[in-house]
């Protein structure tokens, strides 16, 4: 069977605002491959970050309303058209998820704190000069910084505020952004990762990263802070050596 | 915006402690009607502040809500059906959220609340 996506011809649009791009359509794919995986998880509370033409929210909401019939999406996004575009989107599709126009999840953290079981996040990940972060215009919607990494890393902290004990976390990320630390980064603060898809094109190479929180991450995350102590350094592990790392602790 | 967004959302001020619940000035309110779903409701009741939800409601002009909860009363199809109308079908479309602590207006226009602090605020 076929499973329903957000149409490109029904996304609403701005010029200020981030048409759909291979990063989006990546991101979709990735939660179409697992999408069965989304289903068993029956997710309450769905959340995007940056949501801007809000093909990505459409799309979770589509994929799931047979099954998960109910749940709740909010969706938030920094930049004013982009929030009413996603309106528009969601409405062309007989969606209904909320929408706030925010920085990052400003206002939403005490409240959603602990509770979100799927949160989105397609950030602005091309690596710029610090100083077109955050500015205005559609520059905003990829500019990340050095490294691409300053959105991105105001991000994860929130995420990890967010999401609830079963919580999953998608986010897209280029190879610049060194995925691999980003998911040593979030292993420290309990979470296990996998690269769940990744894709070259023209420009870029993108990778999607699935987090969860996992038992012998948080246990490996309290040794790894006394490791730290006496070495200096990143420990050497790449993200498919976290299996293995895991298992170490799990006895 | 519904209801239960109301009730997600707080004062994000610095140095406001709780910032929660936020007042409702409302100039546009409107109902949508959605299928009602049991699972969702009993999943929301232990999330919603309950106190908030009633205030809420009262000042869309939706007064059913009892004031007193308690956990069995979801076994009720009539108390459901209430919850589920105040949650998610009463959404305000025009007003503003007063944050409680410091009278500092968030607006809400075509249903989507300006949580985005000025620089004096973060
Ligand atoms: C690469 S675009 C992705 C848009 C859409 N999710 C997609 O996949 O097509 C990044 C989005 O993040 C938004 N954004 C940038 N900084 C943000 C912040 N601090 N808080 C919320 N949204 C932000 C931008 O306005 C833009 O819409």
């Amino acid at each position: 069977m076929r499973s329903n996506i957000a149409k490109i011809k029904l996304v609403s649009s701005h010029p200020e605002v981030y048409d759909p791009c291979d990063d989006s359509f990546a991101l979709v794919d990735a939660l179409l491959a697992d999408r069965a995986n989304l289903i068993d998880h029956r997710p309450s509370i769905c959340m995007e970050i940056g949501c801007g033409s809000g093909y990505v929210i459409t799309s979770l909401a589509l994929l799931l309303e047979k099954e998960c019939p109910g749940s709740y999406y909010v969706a938030t996004d920094v930049n004013p058209h982009a929030t009413t575009v996603t309106r528009e989107t969601l409405e062309a599709h007989g969606c209904s998820a909320e929408v706030v126009h925010t920085d990052i999840a400003s206002g939403l953290e005490k409240r959603l704190a602990r509770n979100v079981d799927v949160m989105l996040v397609n950030p602005p990940y091309v690596p710029t000069p610090d100083a077109e972060v955050g500015c205005r215009g559609i520059a905003s919607s990829w500019a990340g910084g050095e490294d691409g990494r300053r959105v991105i890393d105001r991000i994860l902290p929130v995420a990890d505020g967010l999401l609830s004990d079963k919580g999953w976390l998608y986010m897209v990320t280029l190879t610049a952004n060194n995925p691999v630390e980003l998911c040593v980064q979030m292993r420290k603060r309990g979470y296990a990762s996998r690269i769940v898809l990744q894709r070259s094109t023209e420009e870029e190479s993108l990778h999607i990263i699935k987090f969860w929180r996992d038992v012998d991450a948080l246990l490996e995350a309290n040794e790894c802070s006394e490791i730290e102590k006496t070495e200096n350094g990143l420990p050497h592990f790449s993200p498919f050596s976290f299996w293995n790392y895991g298992n170490r602790t799990a006895n | 915006m519904r209801l239960l967004t109301h009730n997600m959302l707080s004062s994000n001020i610095k140095g406001v402690t709780s910032g929660f619940p936020l007042r409702i000035e409302v100039e546009k309110m409107v109902e949508k009607e959605v299928e009602l779903n049991a699972d969702f409701l009993r999943n929301m009741f232990a999330k919603v502040e309950w106190k908030a939800l009633v205030e809420a409601s009262k000042t869309l002009g939706y007064t059913e809500l009892p004031d007193n909860v308690e956990p069995s009363m979801l076994d009720s199809d009539e108390f459901l059906n209430r919850f589920h109308h105040a949650l998610l079908e009463l959404h305000l479309e025009e007003g503003a959220l007063v944050c409680p602590e410091t009278g500092r207006k968030f607006p809400v226009n075509k249903g989507i609340p300006n949580m985005l602090l000025h620089e004096d605020e973060v």
